[in-house]
């Protein structure tokens, strides 16, 4: 058996960000009368707690039979559904979401888990096709996304929106193994559609569509099939009736909350003290941090609690405002160095199962790093998801290491597994 | 923010492209099938990867970097700035008596946002309010910011602070601040040291800097020419506050607070002695009083009547009393030794003398007839010298006098030859401190007027007046006017024998005992010492000699020169004198001016600025008749004036 080494660089990357992060919940919650660090009282205390049991799970993951992780997916992926069954029934509700299981000295969180799961099930139906184009055969097509969306809409059932919108995050690796691209490019225009719908009156918006449409068959075009028309025809029909259903979704799917979220981010509402009131507070903390940030523990507005969540979701304004836009600048680096190192790996695999699920994990950490920064950036409307290996968080740090480390245990037999 | 969005949506677009492109080639790729089919898709997946973290960053360079509003934001909500007020610096007088000084005061500030669970109730009844009161300070308050601190109750008293300090634990969003207020040791010099009060729109704009709303500023007299020096500088704490803007501790431990630093002390020139007595002959007149010692220039008292209490126009009490003072028909707020602009009167025929003396037109043993057909006088022999016109306050005298300064025969016609005189003789009045603003270190003094060349044509049009039209400026009627404080700068520079110092009222200011050297600069008038020998004589002898206008005020034992003035103007003629003593070496120069009372100067002013130089010079006054008659005398005619239309002397 030929093993190869772990790639220490992903390792060094995952500890770098571990560390810093661990510093903003400390900053994020310092109080002077609990500053000593190991105190199990205090936030900052706890996480040290979930590293120090994170980095023996990450040992754990690289010193099992790497063999075990596809043979074991489906039981992992039933006893995770398991989980969030029990937890619709069991759990407590903390912030409106029903997502924890309560064991008094912790509280463990089912979603947090059902990514990884997720990935290695789909990984493992994935590897077990033919070839890859039996992607493009609809019964495979319909058991990957049952695989997806089962547990996302578990979750959903959970009230956990953000947790279940990280499933959409299979996209790109679904992409990369066959997928066609024009569902992301659909999925891209659905939500150009959406925002401009709410923004734009409607009947403009089918007018500019109407007149794109004639302007490719009459001008672009040179020579003109029936093929065409009804292509055209249909697309701009659809997108018309798209345009028209977005205000029923968002008036009786959405709810309230949501929709308010929305109507801030594209600026229609100015609320800086209701709904708009953590992205206001998140922008001013970031803002206010400058070129080189007021520095380790200065923070004026995180340190006087002015940003709620602010060491879970919100935890990105700590670095921005005590460590400014180099430190800012830093994190992000940090993350894009791990995405990109992620997804190198993946390639090098020679199994589809690898390959795939190294792409999930690329992908899940990218989806959460898109949402949570874009949000306390006041780009992407409030979803409460956690920045992986920084906000604080047992669950997540936990889950986060645990699919982290089992890619990084299949790359490391990359060359037995085939 | 046009340049973000442009940027978004540019990077977007590029994603768009390349996605499309890898969409093209799946189509090919379908055909080759090798193992891995998509592995180009790998790059757009890193593509994907890379434009995000761009947008990022280049959303936080916007945020960071290039906007500053995020940064004002937060300051704004998450430091407080307490001022510290410092202490106003004190007022002396030049024998070191304490003349105005600082009492402790508190405001009770509110923060609404904080004053939840109050019992409105309790609070109402130890603060001493009613509830409807209550309602509308707090609206008040309400209205300026419901989140930063705005003043409840103004100014509130040691001892009325001291009855519900123990209580103000209870009240959450209630404190007290310290400020000071103004204490007046004695209800003088109010004109002197004027008042203070809160700083206006235009306050803050001159010095927006310095100045908040709710500062205080000095609004008038000395408190207000040495704003800067009494102020201080003001201190501040930057407290770092949290959400629920409770006081976290102080922001970068204090690093960025300064104390405040006390106002300089003013050393004045004013004897409060002689002011007190000063304003004690004055009661029941309207009028003034000035004593300057001569050889320095310095301001001894300066009275003007009727005057107020300065402390009526202090702390809460300020608004009502400043009302009713400024709506008095007989102007107590107006400070006429500097800015009420009279006819001089006679004593201006002292300066006459002396420019012409200079000039050469006459000489000191010049006599001229008192010819009543040119300009009224009172029965008295003809003067055959300047000494004896001086003394005798000889009208036509003077007539004769003035028509020598003014028609020099240097042109053949009379109205080409008088401009020219007027002049040569208006450099001589400002030489002597008239129709000019005497620098002094009080605020808004007037300049009087010496008519010219320009004024007059304004008036008659040009080489449309001659001396003819002018005589009467030389027995200080016509159109000059004068203040005061230049009639007593006048008789300083009889006592100097021709020169004066700017009258001033501070010594030395300040920690460093400041100066201003201005005050140290002789002004010479140019004319020779021993003509004002010649006018200091005549002024001996208007007080010693039979015949002189103001025997009532000789002084035994004590050398007094002076000279009397009767002005004559729309109500009864005003009563003027200016004096100075002793004769050689002198000690204090006086000018009083009592207004509308019959008797002319030698009756009212004379004797009262005798009182005056004897209260300074032997400490105590022994004519305790004279003193007792004029101290209750009312001589001044009944405000409002009769009108009546102004007429010249004949």
């Amino acid at each position: 058996m030929i093993e190869n080494k772990i790639d220490w660089l992903t390792i060094a990357l995952y500890a770098v960000i571990l560390l810093f992060g661990w510093l903003n919940i400390y900053a994020a919650c310092y109080d002077e009368s609990h500053s000593a660090v190991l105190d199990l009282t205090t936030k900052h205390g706890k996480q040290l707690l979930w590293i120090g049991v994170s980095l023996l799970l990450a040992v754990l993951m690289t010193h099992v039979q790497p063999s075990i992780y596809s043979s074991m997916a489906y039981l992992i992926y039933m006893v995770i559904l398991a989980l969030l069954i029990v937890t619709l029934f069991v759990g407590a509700v903390i912030k409106g979401g029903q997502s924890w299981i309560d064991f008094g000295f912790f509280k463990f969180q089912p979603s947090e888990f059902a990514k990884f799961a997720t990935a290695l099930a789909v990984a493992k139906y994935i590897s077990s096709l033919d070839n890859e184009n039996d992607y493009s055969n609809i019964r495979n097509k319909v058991i990957v996304w049952m695989l997806i969306l089962i547990p996302a809409l578990l979750i959903l059932l959970q009230h956990d929106t953000g947790s279940a919108l990280v499933f959409a995050s299979f996209l790109l690796p679904l992409y990369r193994h066959g997928m066609s691209g024009r569902i992301l490019l659909l999925g891209l225009a659905a939500i150009l559609l959406f925002v401009v719908a709410l923004l734009v009156n409607r009947f403009i918006i089918v007018g500019v569509l109407a007149a794109i449409g004639l302007i490719y068959l009459f001008v672009w075009l040179s020579k003109r099939t029936r093929k065409h028309y009804v292509w055209v025809t249909s697309l701009f029909l659809l997108c018309s009736a798209f345009t028209f259903s977005v205000d029923f979704v968002f008036e009786n799917v959405l709810e309230s909350h949501q929709r308010d979220r929305i109507y801030v981010l594209l600026g229609k509402t100015q609320d800086t003290r209701g709904t708009g009131y953590n992205v206001y507070q998140s922008k001013i903390a970031i803002g206010s941090g400058g070129f080189m940030g007021k520095g380790f523990l200065n923070g004026t507005i995180t340190k006087a609690d002015f940003v709620p969540e602010q060491e879970t979701d919100f935890i990105f304004c700590t670095v921005g405002e005590e460590w400014g836009f180099v430190g800012c600048t830093v994190v992000l680096l940090l993350y894009l160095a791990l995405l990109l190192r992620v997804v190198r790996l993946a390639e090098r695999q020679r199994s589809r199962f690898s390959r795939f699920y190294g792409y999930a994990v690329a992908s899940i950490l990218f989806f959460h790093l898109f949402i949570n920064v874009g949000m306390v950036l006041g780009l992407v409307p409030v979803i409460g998801i956690p920045l992986p290996f920084f906000s604080y968080g047992g669950s997540s740090l936990m889950a986060f290491t645990i699919l982290l480390f089992i890619f990084l245990r299949l790359d490391q037999a990359r060359t037995e597994l085939v | 923010m046009h340049f973000r969005q442009f940027d978004e949506q540019s990077i977007e677009l590029l994603v768009v492209e390349t996605i499309i492109a890898a969409g093209g080639e799946r189509l090919c790729a379908r055909e080759t099938m090798s193992s891995d089919l998509y592995q180009e898709r790998s790059n757009v997946i890193r593509i994907i990867f890379l434009v995000v973290a761009v947008i990022f960053i280049a959303r936080l360079a916007v945020m960071q970097i290039f906007d500053s509003s995020y940064k004002e934001k937060a300051d704004q909500q998450a430091l407080r700035t307490i001022t510290q007020y410092p202490a106003r610096g004190l007022i002396y007088d030049r024998n070191g008596k304490l003349l105005v000084y600082n009492e402790a005061v508190y405001d009770l500030m509110v923060i609404p946002k904080m004053t939840k669970r109050l019992d409105t109730a309790l609070f109402c009844s130890v603060v001493g309010i009613s509830r409807s009161e209550f309602d509308q300070r707090m609206m008040k308050a309400c209205r300026f910011s419901s989140y930063s601190p705005s003043i409840f109750m103004k100014q509130v008293s040691k001892e009325e602070y001291a009855t519900w300090q123990s209580h103000l634990y209870k009240f959450h969003g209630f404190y007290v601040q310290q400020r000071t207020l103004r204490v007046y040791e004695k209800p003088i010099a109010a004109h002197v040291l004027g008042y203070v009060g809160e700083v206006d729109d235009n306050d803050i704009s001159a010095d927006s800097t310095y100045y908040r709303q709710g500062d205080y500023i000095g609004k008038s007299g000395l408190e207000k020419s040495y704003e800067e020096v009494l102020r201080g500088t003001k201190g501040k704490r930057i407290m770092h506050v949290d959400v629920h803007n409770r006081e976290i501790g102080p922001y970068l431990n204090g690093s960025l607070d300064t104390m405040a630093v006390e106002g300089g002390n003013l050393y004045t020139t004013i004897d409060a002695t002689l002011q007190e007595y000063a304003e004690s002959l004055m009661a029941n007149k309207r009028g003034c009083i000035v004593a300057i010692e001569p050889a320095t220039g310095e301001v001894l008292t300066l009275a003007s009547a009727p005057s107020y209490d300065p402390n009526l126009l202090v702390g809460r009490i300020r608004g009502k009393n400043y009302f009713q003072l400024a709506s008095d028909p007989s102007k107590p707020l107006f400070n006429r030794a500097l800015q009420a602009q009279y006819p001089p009167g006679s004593i201006f025929k002292v300066a006459q003398a002396m420019t012409a003396l200079n000039l050469g037109v006459i000489t000191p043993g010049q006599g001229f007839p008192c010819d009543k057909s040119l300009v009224g006088c009172h029965n008295h022999p003809s003067a055959r010298s300047v000494r004896e016109a001086i003394k005798m306050s000889c009208n036509p005298y003077f007539y004769y006098t003035y028509r020598r300064i003014i028609q020099q025969g240097k042109f053949k016609s009379i109205y080409q030859d008088s401009p020219y005189g007027l002049t040569v003789w208006d450099d001589y009045m400002h030489r002597f401190g008239f129709g000019t603003r005497l620098p002094i270190d009080l605020p808004n003094v007037k300049s009087g007027r010496i008519p010219d060349t320009a004024f007059y044509n304004r008036h008659y049009g040009k080489e449309r007046w001659a001396f003819s039209t002018i005589y009467s400026n030389s027995i200080g009627q016509g159109e000059v006017e004068v203040v005061p404080l230049q009639m007593a700068n006048l008789a300083c520079i009889v006592a100097n024998r021709g020169y004066y110092n700017t009258p001033h009222l501070v010594r030395f200011y300040g920690p460093d005992s400041a100066r201003n050297e201005e005050y140290y600069k002789r002004h010479e008038t140019g004319i020779r010492p021993d003509y004002f020998d010649i006018a200091a004589g005549g002024m001996y002898d208007v007080v010693h000699v039979a015949g002189g206008t103001a025997r009532r005020a000789n002084i035994p034992d004590i050398d007094i020169c002076g000279k009397t003035g009767t002005a004559q103007n729309s109500g009864d003629d005003h009563s003027v004198f200016i004096c100075f003593a002793p004769k050689d070496k002198p000690k204090i120069a006086v000018a009083v001016y009592v207004e509308n009372a019959r008797g002319g100067g030698g009756y009212w002013a004379a004797p009262i600025a005798s009182l005056i130089v004897e209260k300074y010079i032997r400490g105590e006054v022994t004519r305790k008749d004279v003193e007792n008659m004029y101290r209750t005398a009312a001589p001044c005619q009944k405000l409002p004036l009769p009108v009546r239309n102004k007429r010249k002397k004949k």
